[in-house]
């Protein structure tokens, strides 16, 4: 009896430890495995993409819809993120994404405006109607000594 | 005088030379045990039982306070830039990847690694592991293997308790006694947490278990073969408390170290 | 008469703190008859508890072999250390009985490891032992419920499980009050006839363990000396034997043989 109490004890903990790390693997974490069915990926190109970091949010209207899989450069000097979103966004081909950040300060996120075309993007399609991360120094010269350009 | 100091520099070397290849050859020895039969299963639960559930009480009261101090600090500092938003990303980051595994591996030292430590000093000073030796059982399957494999069972499934205990005290924290809305908290943290950041906590955890447990297991089995230890029970209490001294500096300075390459 | 265990001109030194070399073993032969009880006395750090664990590979010698049955085992490794020590029983001076493990458990630990026997089986042979060491009712005590008495009872009956060859006594009444210690010689002698093992008790306990003993050994400084039989101490004509004689037996010892 005792040594089956120890037993279950010892189940108990190993239940727990799991289910602790369980959570921070599918909660915090990023499965890949899992989520990759139900996501697909719009690549989108940006002149200037500074700040925006691999697991930045994409959001639509305030609501966060995936994330960025992977910031690469491509061809002509332009950046490439590949944004994941949720398989049952349907994203129409005249959308804008842009570099919003939170706060002055804050995480940079990708936002999507939605246009009106029937159409929707197909997985892996490119977005070029982009607007880049705003360029806090330029922005301050421009405060600091009226118009520079 | 002078031949006298350096004939001690030289000894002094010749031992850290020799316990340093005394203690690889018994971690090579713990880690053969694993293959030799028969494997002592009742005894590896027993020692998960020890070194696992014995130690939750502990982990969690240590858990959710770093949690809170985290959580009330944190905010103090970030409210200063109106970053209160970071606060789930900044105590989540720090739990998994620093507070987490460090804590958790200083905590199994001091109660887990000391009571191993002093349990083989014991056997080794009243000849029990003599004994096993005799009956040519060997000592390593018999008592050691089995505690490093609940070891490194033990240590991080502790670790990741600690992480998500600690994550709800810093919760508690800042979103019940300060005002950062909850939505900020979790979703500050599921966007700053990569899987890079898990694994780095993770494999932390391992190394500091395979630490501990190697340190406070030698340094037991050893108590004969150290310097200034002196005999009988005393040398077990001087070796033990040598045992968790030394784990817990290794403990720190591995953190730095994988820190540093890993991250 | 084949002998059970052979030195053959071991040498065992070891370094001191202050970095000289004390010799415990200087060049010594001598060998154990089958059979036959033979004691190893001496005084404390005459080398006798190195010579014990030199004979179970726990130590290596510096120079010299060693044979046990006939077999050379100064270099043994591995297998071969694992063979040779199944060959051995061994009451340490402690008993060195596991803390963690019941008194049934202790006894039964050797079978459980070293042998392929169902629980039963072991339950059985051990319930057996215990009840020859009169230690029925004891099963489930731990060993710090135990007198030292019956301590010794334990590591006795754990010793024998495996029906060893030779079995070897590390001071054997040390922490024993006079009454206990003649039981347990008694228990020796006992087991011994019903067994037939070479027993070779390592000991101080002079002159009482002369009583069992078919051979003694004097260990003096790395150097040994061998008599067939306790009386031939007596006449002895080596002054340091005499000295031994006279420091461990004292005159009570000499008049008492004279009487007979």
């Amino acid at each position: 009896m005792k040594e089956h109490i120890l037993e279950m004890a010892v189940g108990l903990f190993m239940i727990v430890g799991f289910c602790a790390f369980g959570y921070l693997a599918l909660q915090l974490g990023e499965v890949s495995f899992l989520t990759s069915s139900t996501t697909y990926i719009i690549n989108a190109e940006f002149d200037n993409v500074a700040g925006v970091k691999k697991g930045a949010s994409v959001q639509v209207a305030g609501v966060v819809v995936g994330s960025v899989a992977a910031v690469t450069l491509g061809e002509d000097e332009v950046a490439v993120l590949a944004l994941k979103v949720d398989k049952k966004l349907k994203v129409p081909i005249d959308s804008m994404a842009s570099v919003k950040s939170q706060g002055i300060i804050g995480d940079k996120f990708i936002q999507l405006s939605f246009g009106g075309d029937e159409e929707n993007f197909k997985p892996g399609e490119v977005l070029r109607d982009t607007e880049s991360s705003m360029d806090i120094e330029s922005l301050i010269s421009k405060f600091a000594f009226g118009s520079a350009e | 005088m002078k031949s006298n100091s350096i004939a001690n520099l030289g000894n002094t070397g010749l031992y850290v030379l020799t316990d340093l290849g005394r203690m690889t050859l018994f971690l090579f020895k713990a880690f053969r045990g694993i293959f030799r039969q028969p494997f002592r299963f009742k005894e590896l639960v027993r020692q998960v039982n020890f070194i696992g559930v014995g130690s939750l009480s502990v982990i969690f009261f240590t858990a959710a306070s770093t949690g809170l101090v985290l959580g009330l600090q944190g905010y103090y500092s970030l409210n200063k830039f109106g970053a209160e938003g970071m606060l789930g990303s900044a105590v989540s980051l720090t739990l998994i990847m620093e507070l987490g595994p460090v804590l958790t591996a200083l905590m199994v030292a001091g109660r887990a690694g000391s009571a191993m430590c002093a349990e083989l000093g014991i056997m080794r000073i009243s000849e029990q592991i003599d004994a096993l030796d005799c009956m040519a059982v060997d000592p390593f399957r018999y008592l050691i293997t089995p505690k490093f494999i609940a070891a490194l069972i033990s240590v991080p499934l502790l670790t990741v308790i600690f992480d998500v205990v600690g994550i709800a005290g810093g919760y508690v924290a800042g979103v019940s006694l300060m005002d950062v809305s909850p939505g900020s908290y979790i979703e500050g943290m599921r966007s700053s947490v990569t899987n890079h950041d898990i694994w780095l906590g993770v494999i932390k955890s391992f190394v500091f278990a395979l630490l501990v447990v190697w340190i406070c297991t030698g340094r037991g089995y050893f108590v004969r073969e150290i310097r200034g230890a002196g005999f009988g029970a005393e040398s077990v209490s001087r070796v033990t408390t040598q045992a968790v001294v030394l784990s817990s500096i290794s403990v720190l300075v591995f953190d730095y170290l994988l820190t540093a390459v890993l991250l | 008469m084949t002998s059970a265990i052979e030195f053959k001109d071991v040498t065992k030194s070891f370094a001191k703190k202050d970095g000289t070399v004390q010799t415990v073993l200087d060049s010594v032969s001598f060998s154990i008859p089958a059979g036959k009880t033979t004691v190893i006395a001496g005084g404390s750090g005459s080398g006798k508890s190195v010579t014990l664990k030199i004979v179970l590979g726990l130590m290596r010698a510096d120079s010299g072999r060693v044979l046990v049955q006939g077999n050379d085992v100064t270099g043994a490794k591995g297998k071969e250390l694992e063979a040779l020590r199944t060959q051995f029983g061994v009451l340490f001076q402690g008993s060195a009985l596991f803390d963690s493990l019941t008194v049934f458990e202790n006894v039964a630990l050797p079978l459980r490891e070293r042998t392929k026997k169902t629980e039963e089986e072991i339950g059985s042979q051990v319930h057996t032992s215990l009840s020859q060491f009169e230690l029925d009712g004891h099963e489930d005590k731990y060993p710090a419920q135990l007198s030292g008495g019956m301590k010794k009872r334990v590591g006795l009956a754990r010793a024998m499980q495996l029906k060893p060859a030779i079995m070897l006594f590390d001071e054997p009444t040390t922490g024993l009050d006079p009454v206990m210690a003649q039981e347990i010689y008694q228990l020796f002698a006992k087991t011994q006839s019903e067994f037939g093992f070479t027993s070779v008790i390592v000991s101080h306990d002079i002159p009482k363990i002369f009583n069992l003993a078919d051979r003694v050994i004097i260990l003096n400084r790395g150097h040994m000396d061998v008599f067939s039989s306790p009386e031939e101490i007596q006449w002895s004509e080596k002054p340091h034997i005499r000295e031994f004689v006279k420091m461990t037996m004292g005159d009570i010892y000499q008049s008492h043989l004279v009487e007979i």
